[in-house]
């Protein structure tokens, strides 16, 4: 047989109908919901009187909105009704909510896969660019808009005309204190923001396999940073092991049937990609990002560009205009820029494993006079896990503010708002103007990276750090 | 979803690259319900100040842009969130067509399925149009029966595609919904051959 990608064997699985000069009609097995791009959707049904065709493969969660200081005070009125909505939303078209007050509720792509919802070879769609997430696990999971939503609602499918592949390849090894969000950071700045547009990511190589599930995740969250719609990596046996006992996984001997599925749908051998770049692991340094794009990152060591380097007028021009706005300086080196606040958090950098990264550096040491400081978990799940292992202990002994599970600061639609002109480290995936709040200035970093800045009170090079897990 | 054949308007030239939709619709809107009345809020950041005095330095606030209906920008228009509050907020401000060198993905789709045309043209091409909304009040044609765009005082002429499924969608407005409903015998087949199971 022809050796085939992931892509192409996930794709034919759920092929519903076909017709020429026509998209493909794709089946949709896990619909993700969250309160921010659903509510109109849910609206769109009631007008046409409308049912959910299959609430059994849907999922909700509140996230966006939720308040990290007192989970029932919603101060902003707006936010609650918006909650408020996707509860009744829920209601009515019987679809199973982790509410605000629910021990599953957070981040939606954080506890899709901590419950085992997402799993190898399921087609996986949200309305939420950072669906990718999923794909670590081998899922075509991607981002749609409302109108889809309401589409996936109402059929349980998508028109999609199959996507190219781009092969990424990571050879060699990351270096000590070097993790897979500066890994896809550098991957970003080094093809740019665009270079996975039109495309499906399908990440391989060493560097690759030898990556945990939650390092995975990081990865796969921001292919959308590159343009790319999805990013997946082909399961293999740690796959299988992150996945075994999760709630909504077979068990038993059902599970094993099922890994040996999930595990042949790994892309075969020989198979062709319509493009392939390659990046070697080894070389990647800690990285900062410097400017209003993800593509804008720098290795720690380096300064900040200088436009009157850049290759083109309007390349000049955006560096500028990243620079005003940024508040820097060209040729400054990066470690110089002094921070007012941390975030950690956001469904790149809220596992579990991040908490515990961060939580080491920080250990027995101050947060920096001048910064605010805060860690927000992922999911009530990582909290309570997080909690019982001491790591709040360690962040609050510190200086940090331990908050409770949604996205927070990384968009900023509740009360954490960076204040306008004031600079944060953040392990989110997005700095885009005004991202973090009006005016506020985001740095794209690892949880370490972010850790060690809020010690220092400005970026530094955390593998000058002694920290226990580098050894 | 209202159909577009033919469309006449005015250029409005936004020459960056990137246009992410955090830009187009900041987050602090996103909390509405309905899908009406985001267009007062496109480009909010860039349109006023922090204090909501209107930055006289943003070319959208120059009148001799009011009532533009066609919106010309920089490559990778639409990078970022997935928000379809984005093309809400475009149609509500008044524009019918969005021309730029590259596309976001999900932003395109999104513009399809609310109506809004979205148009790739050349780098060159796009880069003349902005050259000249920039200079002055500049009307065009965008054909998407014949796939092309024009202008009838100079000698601007440019032809794009679609892909034939989108191009019918818009021609028609149609409810994509009704039209997969017309398939339900094969979702119902799909779920019977693959014994879909209940996860939950
Ligand atoms: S954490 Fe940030 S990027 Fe992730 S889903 Fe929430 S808002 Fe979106």
């Amino acid at each position: 047989m022809e050796p085939k990608t992931i892509v192409e064997k996930i794709w034919e699985q759920h092929i519903v109908h076909q017709e020429q000069d026509k998209p493909d009609l794709l089946y949709i097995d896990l619909h993700l919901v969250h309160e921010v791009t659903s509510p109109q959707a849910f609206e769109g049904l009631r007008m046409k009187d409308r049912k959910v065709r299959r609430p059994d493969l849907t999922f909700a969660t509140m996230d966006h909105n939720v308040p990290t200081l007192d989970r029932y005070f919603i101060k902003d009125p707006v936010s609650k009704k918006q909650m408020d909505t996707l509860k009744d939303n829920c209601e009515e078209f019987d679809i199973p909510l982790a509410d605000i007050d629910h021990p599953d509720q957070g981040i939606v792509h954080v506890i899709g896969p901590e419950l085992g919802l997402t799993q190898p070879g399921k087609t996986i769609v949200c309305g939420d660019s950072h669906t990718s997430t999923h794909g670590a696990f081998g899922a075509l999971a991607f981002g749609i808009g409302t109108s889809e939503v309401e589409h996936v609602l109402a059929t349980q499918t998508l028109w999609q005309a199959p996507p190219k592949t781009l092969n990424v390849k990571v050879t060699g090894e990351l270096g000590t204190g070097v993790t897979a969000k500066d890994l896809i950071l550098a991957i970003i700045a080094k093809f740019g923001v665009r270079f996975g547009t039109g495309y499906v990511i399908e990440y391989t190589g060493d560097a690759i396999r030898s990556l945990s599930m939650e390092e995975r995740m990081t990865v796969c969250n921001m292919s959308i940073e590159a343009g790319a719609r999805a990013g997946l990596i082909s399961p293999d046996e740690t796959t299988v092991q992150f996945l075994k006992g999760k709630r909504f996984v077979p068990q038993g001997e059902d599970f094993d049937k099922a890994a040996a599925r999930w595990k042949a749908l790994a892309t075969d051998p020989g198979a062709q990609y319509d493009a392939t770049v390659e990046i070697e692991a080894s070389e990647i340094e800690p990285q900062v990002s410097w400017g209003t794009n993800p593509g804008m990152c720098i290795p720690v060591t380096a300064s900040i560009p200088n436009p009157d380097t850049a290759s083109s007028q309007s390349d000049k021009e955006e560096i500028e205009r990243a620079l005003e706005y940024m508040g820097l300086e060209a040729d400054q080196p990066i470690t110089s820029v002094k921070i007012d606040h941390v975030f950690i958090g956001s469904c790149t950098n809220s596992r579990l494993s991040d908490l515990r990264r961060a939580a080491d550096v920080v250990r027995g040491k101050k947060v920096n006079s001048n910064v605010k400081a805060i860690v927000v978990p992922g999911s009530q799940t990582v909290k309570l896990l997080a909690e019982a292992e001491g790591l709040n202990k360690i962040f609050t002994d510190a200086g940090f503010e331990w908050r409770e599970a949604g996205c927070s600061m990384c968009l900023a639609m509740n009360d954490d708002i960076v204040p306008y002109g004031e600079r944060c480290a953040s392990t989110s995936n997005r700095n885009f103007e005004g991202r973090q709040g009006n005016g506020a200035r985001t740095h794209l970093v690892s949880p370490e990276m972010a850790a060690a800045a809020a010690i220092e009170g400005h970026f530094v090079d955390v593998r000058n750090y002694t920290i226990p897990s580098f050894t | 979803m209202e159909p577009i054949r033919q469309h006449k308007g005015l250029v409005y030239p936004l020459n960056r690259a990137n246009v992410d939709t955090d830009q187009i619709i900041p987050k602090q809107f996103l909390k509405r319900i309905e899908r009406q009345g985001f267009g007062q809020f496109l480009f909010y950041n860039w349109r006023f100040d922090d204090d909501g005095t209107v930055r006289e330095n943003f070319n959208l606030n120059d009148r001799k842009y009011d009532g533009a209906s066609i919106l010309v920008a920089g490559e990778n228009f639409g990078c970022g969130s997935s928000r379809e509050h984005a093309p809400w907020a475009l149609l509500d401000y008044g524009f019918k067509v969005v021309i730029a060198p590259s596309f976001a993905d999900i932003f395109f789709n999104n513009c399809v399925k609310n109506g809004i045309l979205p148009v790739k043209l050349s780098l060159s091409e796009t880069e003349t149009l902005l050259k000249r909304a920039e200079e002055e009040q500049f009307v065009l044609t965008v054909d998407l029966a014949e796939e092309k765009v024009y202008d009838t005082s100079s000698d601007f002429k440019a032809t794009f595609s679609l892909s034939p499924y989108q191009r019918e969608m818009l021609l028609n407005g149609w409810d994509e919904i009704a039209v997969t409903l017309t398939h339900s015998s094969k979702i119902d087949d799909y779920e019977v051959k693959t014994g879909t199971v209940e996860v939950h």
